[in-house]
């Protein structure tokens, strides 16, 4: 194998709480079937990187129970693997990561013992499709130490990302991390490729200095001394950032030609199995532009929604631009409007929730309404 | 050598040639039923369900489909270091090889593996069935009546008794005498091809036996075989759903029924769920001039027509202006814009093309498999292709990659048989 993965499954978002309160950021519900690691683990599996790390520290009981098994991203092999790595409680020192540097350094012995050349990091809430063997081709032609990939972003705001300056050969001038004034409209897609030996180099360098974020103190204090490249990804990339980014993500699936990109074109994605029967409509039901999962049983209208798996929607009840999370209930004649219903809610006989168009209502888990 | 206490034998090697084109190049155990499932997913499922965690699976007949489908079990958690599930082939010894002849003649040609993990009882199965069961229980029943050999037995009408196997029983559920298709039944208590035996004893059976007949086989040689002999058979009364889709009639009805509100066969409970080997298909898709109802859809579908009463397996694409009713669309296939489908079985991989009408004209049945297809349902088989604009009959059967030219005047009437290249 020419890397190894490592994937952040990220801090804490206050603004999700409602929904990252008992899960794991990386292990949000996706598009009707997925958890958004699961693009990160696919696109690894499908590029052969078959060794990889997930380095989390919080709500790890939805996290690994939804990598219990690595056998359904074919990573458990003789040379390869899905591993866990957590905080270690016992050194007093280490209660928790102090940065993704450190994250990485407190775990340094997986890459020392791995004899691939590469490193590729990627983000465990990144919703896209990426062929990290392009990227590490590209990091290989350019002779870069340190390749981070970019994308424009054109119509958006860049003030809340990592904001590259590149020049004509795109090799890296500048980085700033969320600029109050941006000298650029490239933002750091927060994956990188880089070789091993150097990481541990430099990751067991910086920790002799006391410090510990991976971009503070490696790009933006290594920007001139190491030959960093930006590699430009031009396909659907988003992140779950907050509530709006995750409700507009799963919107987004709604739409043909990002489900091929995201779905189709780059092969399935995989995740793990579950034996649900097939969607059942009755007779009375009404379904519109909608993504539906196994075990659901529907005989209620459904709009412009994505519908998980094992939801039960009764007669006359109607869901719209919604968000309804596994093993939901929505009784007889209730109303559901521009909401996320996270998993097991139940919307009793007649009742309403009905959110804003730009704001969708939340409702949380196991809540009965 | 550890010892297992029940390991079970999956007869599967069967054509079911009564199903047509759906089973002419893949065997009846992996013909899809239910949407996502294959026939084999019902009895390897309720083998691992009851906690039986060693499956020999027994091929014959094309089994290429069927052996993929298995892969090591990982769907039903039988990848296991010690038993799991073995497929079992006919093989050549010496310098002499053979087909299976019977079904006993399939066991005791793999008399060694059944040894090598030295079982207490062996679970005897057939591929064909589609139904929920704790063979557990029956198990529990087998060692408490102390029998030699128990059959698992269902009740149905007395006025079909006729067609099964029928087990005349004692007060005590002894069976006193075995009927094969009796002409006037005593009982209606039917064989349901599932036997669990004691295997000191039903190895002695079939070495015995294979010495007389060259096509051993339970109902005819095994079971005559222990009451001859005065052996203790017991019945066991299965209550519960139990097909045997033997037909295109009853294959079609019981895809049906689960289409219904409240199918008599429950696939949604979670206890004892059907495991599959089911890919990674993206969530389905109803598109906005979708309109599904009465109906079962799997993942990976995307729906821009109208489904009706209807049951469609994974990656199946409906487009726009279709309409489908009482049909059954197997797995991969396309269904291309403007194209009416009426009381149609669409095997797997094939693409009907646009504008297109299926289950059109009179009731004549096939003129050349009038036993197959005779009520009414069109039979389109696997990779098959139709070409756009023609119109096609009742109890027609079609195979292979069609072209217009061969449809005169564009249509094929009722009861035509058509093959294309293969």
């Amino acid at each position: 194998m020419r890397a190894v993965g490592i994937i952040l499954a990220g801090g804490r978002k206050t603004s999700m709480e409602a929904l990252t309160n008992h899960r794991n950021n990386v292990a949000i519900p996706i598009g009707g079937a997925y958890r958004a690691i699961d693009f990160a683990l696919t696109d690894f599996s499908l590029s052969g990187i078959k060794k990889v790390a997930v380095i989390s520290q919080h709500n790890i009981r939805s996290l690994s129970d939804h990598i219990s098994s690595s056998k359904w991203w074919d990573l458990g092999r003789k040379k390869s693997g899905l591993y866990l790595f957590t905080p270690d409680m016992l050194n007093a020192d280490t209660l928790s990561f102090k940065g993704t540097a450190d994250a990485i350094y407190q775990n340094i012995e997986f890459l020392k013992k791995s004899h691939e050349d590469y490193v590729v990091i990627c983000s465990g809430e990144q919703i896209a499709r990426m062929n990290f063997n392009k990227i590490i081709d590209y990091h290989e032609q350019k002779g870069s130490d340190l390749t981070i990939v970019c994308k424009k972003l054109e119509d958006q705001p860049v003030n809340d990302y990592g904001v590259m300056t590149l020049d004509a050969d795109n090799r890296m001038i500048d980085f700033e991390e969320k600029p109050l004034q941006p000298e650029s409209d490239i933002i750091s897609l927060g994956v990188y490729v880089i070789g091993r030996e150097l990481l541990i180099n430099l990751l067991e360098e910086i920790s002799k200095e006391g410090r510990h974020a991976f971009v503070q103190d490696v790009i933006i204090r290594y920007r001139h001394k190491l030959k960093i490249y930006g590699y430009f990804f031009n396909n659907y990339w988003k992140t779950v950032k907050d509530m709006n980014s995750f409700y507009q993500i799963n919107m987004d699936f709604l739409d043909k030609d990002i489900r091929n990109t995201l779905l189709k074109n780059k092969g399935f994605v995989y995740t793990k199995a579950k034996d649900d029967a097939p969607v059942k409509y009755t007779a009375g039901c009404n379904v519109k532009n909608s993504i539906l999962n196994g075990g659901d049983i529907i005989s209620g209208t459904v709009e412009n929604s994505i519908i998980f798996r094992k939801v039960i929607i009764e007669e006359g009840a109607i869901v719209k631009n919604s968000i309804i999370m596994e093993s939901c209930l929505i009784e007889r004649g209730a109303i559901v409007e521009n909401a996320i219903l996270d998993k097991e809610v139940r919307v009793t006989e007649g009742k309403t929730i009905i959110g804003k168009k730009n704001d969708p209502k939340v409702i949380r888990k196991k809540t009965t309404i | 050598m550890r010892k297992k206490e029940m390991i079970a034998m999956l007869l599967a090697g069967g054509q079911g040639s009564r199903l047509g084109v759906l089973t002419e190049q893949i065997a009846k155990p992996a013909v899809m039923f239910g949407g996502k499932y294959r026939i084999i997913d019902f009895p390897l499922s309720n083998c691992v369900n009851s906690g039986i965690d060693t499956v020999g699976v027994l091929t014959q007949y094309e089994p290429l489909l069927l052996t993929k489908h298995i892969g090591i079990g990982i769907p039903w958690d039988l990848d296991l270091t010690r038993g799991g599930v073995t497929v079992l082939s006919p093989y050549v010894t010496g310098n002499q090889g053979e087909w299976y002849s019977g079904t006993a003649n399939a066991i005791y040609r793999n008399l060694r593996y059944i040894d090598s993990h030295n079982p207490e009882h062996v679970l005897i199965l057939s591929g064909d069935h589609v139904y929920k069961m704790d063979y557990n229980e029956m198990l529990t029943y087998h060692k408490q009546k102390g029998a030699a050999l128990t059959i698992a037995v269902i009740e149905v009408p007395m006025e079909e008794a006729n067609q099964f196997g029928i087990m005349n029983t004692d007060s005590t559920g002894r069976v006193v005498e075995f009927e094969e298709k009796p002409k006037n039944p005593k009982s209606n208590l039917a064989s349901m091809g599932i036997y669990i035996f004691d295997w000191a004893k039903l190895r002695t059976a079939l070495i015995d036996d294979n010495s007389i007949h060259s096509n051993s086989d339970f109902g005819k040689h095994i079971i005559p075989y222990f009451l001859d002999k005065h052996e203790d058979v017991f019945a066991y009364t299965f209550k519960g759903y139990w097909r045997d889709i033997g037909t295109i009639q009853a294959f079609w009805e019981a895809n049906m029924d689960l289409a219904s509100i409240l199918p008599e066969f429950n696939l949604y409970d979670s206890i004892t769920p059907i495991y599959t080997n089911s890919d990674n298909y993206a969530p389905q898709y109803i598109a906005n001039r979708g309109n599904v109802s009465q109906s079962m859809v799997s993942k990976g579908c995307e729906i821009e027509g109208t489904v009706y009463n209807s049951i469609l397996s994974p990656n199946v694409k409906v487009e726009k202006g279709v309409v489908i009713r009482d049909s059954i669309i197997m797995e991969n296939c396309i269904i291309r814009e403007g194209s009416i489908l009426n009381k149609v079985i669409i095997s797997e991989d094939t693409a009907i093309g646009s504008h297109v009408k299926i289950g059109q004209g009179d009731d004549t049945i096939s003129e050349t498999k009038p036993h197959v297809y005779n009520t009414g349902i069109t039979v389109i088989g696997s990779s098959t292709i139709i070409p756009d604009n023609v119109i096609i009959g009742k109890n027609c059967d079609i195979a292979g990659e069609t072209r217009f030219e061969q449809y005169p005047d564009g249509r094929l009437e009722s009861g035509k048989s058509l093959k294309g290249e293969v």
